[in-house]
């Protein structure tokens, strides 16, 4: 295990002077202090169960999600091995890659995807792996419904095979995805091998203006730092801005970490974060509540913690973003020109894909799809933001608006608090809920050559749907551009 | 796992930078739940015509590509999603090596998990490849994990950085998963007096 304690000693040169001196008088003896620490560093070391010379880490999990993509040939490999899943009650699995977002109660058409999907049911029954099935009102995408049911906390360790597990970093959690090999790991032993990260502090100094959201500010820093920017970092996001936002923002933030190549993010907690645990199924309660939030109150960064690295953005200073190219760091603010690729390979083929011309406004830019949903912002207040823009207003004829809640949870909220009643009547298309369109595996797709603004996390060639052109945006633009069949500005609708 | 000692293999370059898994393997191939026959849609949405037929410009379906074993790449291979399927892909196909300058933390995970060596170079060393393999469609390269060196075809030795637990790992064919499950004594320990209560069956 790593020390927690570092013996700080005055300079070498004066200790060789005070040996020759004689007695050490008080001043300058051996002080023992406890090394200041990142959140980062506390949950690490609370969870190394074994760290010999020379090998990663032994690091304990303290939450495992899984779903139907990433874990078949991991069940797979337990069974040629004849071993069980150690801790089924770590261990929660759903179902929302594969899965159709509409008549959910039916067979799904898809005869590879039904496979798929039955195989989860099929493993967890074998071994003994709660599920939250099609049907369920736990059911959702797997990084919305683990803060939903309470199982996502501050300072535990949250594994799943999807690299968006970041997401559950907003709690001050250490999350981060794993490939199936490594699901496999975590099925048989609870552990994981691992090696310790650099740690890098981002800060958003100052406020965020009306219409800029938690979107906005981690598509702002990925194009900041670039998608490979944060490689073998892990985020820890601080500032006003980030203290400011809900739960739900903080998630949106943490959850796009991997788009700018860090493995996590994480937010230290807080009062918001008590707040939004307190009522949720999983957590203790009484007395033992208590001793939890007494406990998650030591993890935030100490006083002169050292970071590997800072990068500070201003808040105050940002705009709606939208991403143009084909990947998340080709982002610009949304009354920003087309950039001019300027001898760059990458620029030139991202617009040639694109098909957009270097140096003309993306506001006026027509679309063809608008999809609010994906674990980056599929919860209640994305709903709430975008449904606050087209409350009185219609989607402009010429596009396909569709709307994912994250969780049955949501989707149930959401008709309760009418929203899914704007959605209808300003003529999206109100779904159940899935991955849907941000990975576009279940029939839910662009067609070629379709533009598309989506709330969703990766604009990759062909994510949304082979040949289709994704732009990424918050909620709030996305809806903007619903009604006015083109990218625009939403701080027109405020 | 098979081991990965020394062999020298022929050189399949794709000058792209940030090439992200989605592009190895599209999403809607992961419907499957075994981890053969991804091979064949290896880059699948570069690789063919929205026909079905063989995009002839792409460099996997050209005469230089059989036998290739070692693919050059641009900066920040592999970004994006977790999917394993991207190495099961790589390997279904042939591959044994990827050269670039840097990896994604996730892919580059995955890759030594199942015995696909990432080979990290300098920029200097990764255009010296671009250019040798542009002049020499049978461009050859040598890659020695015991020794971390990357032998370019001018008998140039280049070091590349691996951590030591991973390569003797691939050296041996290693099971990571043993050495976890050696030490379950301590996982038993540390269940018992320092993890937190949680539960997902309650």
């Amino acid at each position: 295990m790593a020390p927690r304690y570092a013996v700080k000693t005055a300079g070498a040169p004066v200790q060789d002077a005070l040996a020759r001196a004689g007695p050490t008088p008080a001043w300058a003896r051996l002080e023992l202090v406890t090394k200041p620490r990142t959140l980062y560093e506390k949950v690490w070391d609370s969870h190394v169960v074994a760290h010999e010379a020379g090998a990663p880490a032994v690091l304990y999990i303290d939450l495992h999600l899984v779903h139907e993509v990433t874990s078949p040939q991991a069940f797979q490999g337990l069974r040629d091995r004849g071993i069980k899943v150690r801790r089924p009650d770590r261990t929660q699995a759903t179902m929302d890659h594969s899965i159709p977002t509409q008549n959910q109660a039916l067979p799904i058409m898809d005869p590879i995807a039904a496979k798929q999907v039955q195989q989860l049911r099929v493993n967890c029954r074998e071994f003994d792996v709660p599920l939250a099935d099609l049907g369920d009102e736990s059911q959702g995408i797997v990084h919305v419904i683990g803060p939903e049911l309470g199982l996502t906390r501050p300072g535990i360790t949250v594994v799943c095979g999807d690299s968006h597990t970041s997401t559950h970093g907003a709690f001050g959690a250490l999350a981060f995805g794993i490939g199936t090999t490594e699901v496999e790991h975590v099925l048989a032993t609870q552990c994981l091998l691992q090696h310790r990260s650099k740690t890098c502090e981002v800060r958003f100094a100052g406020r965020a203006a009306d219409g800029v959201v938690a979107k906005d500010l981690i598509l702002a820093l990925i194009a900041e730092i670039g998608i490979g920017g944060g490689t073998g970092y892990v985020l820890e996001y601080s500032g006003e801005a980030i203290r400011s936002l809900s739960m739900e923002g903080r998630m949106t933030v943490c959850n796009m970490s991997i788009e700018g190549g860090a493995r996590a993010g994480m937010v230290a907690p807080d009062e918001t974060t008590y707040e939004f645990l307190a009522d949720k199924p999983t957590v203790p309660k009484g007395a033992e509540w208590d001793a939890a939030v007494a406990r998650w109150r030591k993890l935030p960064s100490d006083e002169g913690a050292v970071y590997d690295r800072t990068v500070e953005i201003d808040a105050a200073a940002l705009e709606p973003m939208i991403t143009w190219g084909t990947n998340p760091g080709m982002g610009v603010r949304v009354s920003q020109p087309v950039p001019e690729p300027n001898g760059n390979p990458s620029v030139r083929k991202a617009l040639d894909y694109m098909r957009l011309e270097p140096g003309k406004p993306l506001i006026g830019q027509p679309v063809d799809v608008v999809f609010i949903g994906s674990c980056t912002n599929s919860r209640i207040s994305d709903l709430r933001q975008a449904a606050s823009l087209l409350h009185g207003r219609k989607v402009n004829p010429k596009v396909r608006m569709m709307v994912v809640p994250g969780s049955e949870r949501i989707r149930a909220q959401a008709e309760a608090e009418g929203l899914a009643d704007v959605f209808r009547a300003a003529g999206a298309d109100w779904r159940q809920a899935g991955c849907s369109m941000c990975i576009a595996m279940n029939g839910d797709q662009l067609d070629s050559g379709q533009y598309c603004v989506s709330t969703s996390n990766r604009n990759f060639e062909g994510r949304q749907g082979k040949g289709g052109r994704t732009f990424l945006a918050s909620p709030l633009t996305a809806a903007a551009a619903a009604v006015e069949g083109s990218v625009a500005d939403p701080r027109r609708y405020l | 796992m098979q081991p990965v000692t020394c062999f020298s293999g022929k050189v399949v370059p794709l000058p792209v930078s940030d090439i992200d898994t989605d592009q190895i393997i599209p999403a809607r191939f992961l419907k499957t739940i075994e981890k053969l026959g991804l091979g064949e849609n290896l880059f699948n949405d570069w690789r063919y015509l929205p026909d079905g037929g063989p995009n002839p410009e792409f460099v996997l379906n050209q005469p230089r590509a059989a036998g290739g074993t070692i693919l050059l790449a641009g900066d920040n291979f592999g970004c994006g999603s977790s999917r394993e399927h991207a190495p099961w892909a790589l390997l279904g196909f042939g591959f044994r090596a990827v050269i670039s300058t840097s990896f994604a933390d996730i892919f580059r995970n995955n890759c030594l998990k199942n015995g696909l060596l990432p080979v990290t170079v300098d920029a200097a060393t990764l255009a010296e490849l671009f250019d040798a393999a542009s002049s020499d469609e049978g461009l050859e390269v040598t890659v020695d994990l015991a020794n971390q060196t990357l032998t370019l075809p001018s008998g140039r030795g280049v070091s590349f950085p691996i951590d030591n637990f991973s390569k003797q790992c691939l050296l041996e064919g290693g099971d990571q998963l043993s050495y976890i499950q050696q030490r379950m004594a301590a996982i038993t320990a540390y269940e018992s007096n320092s993890a937190d209560a949680l539960n997902t069956l309650a």
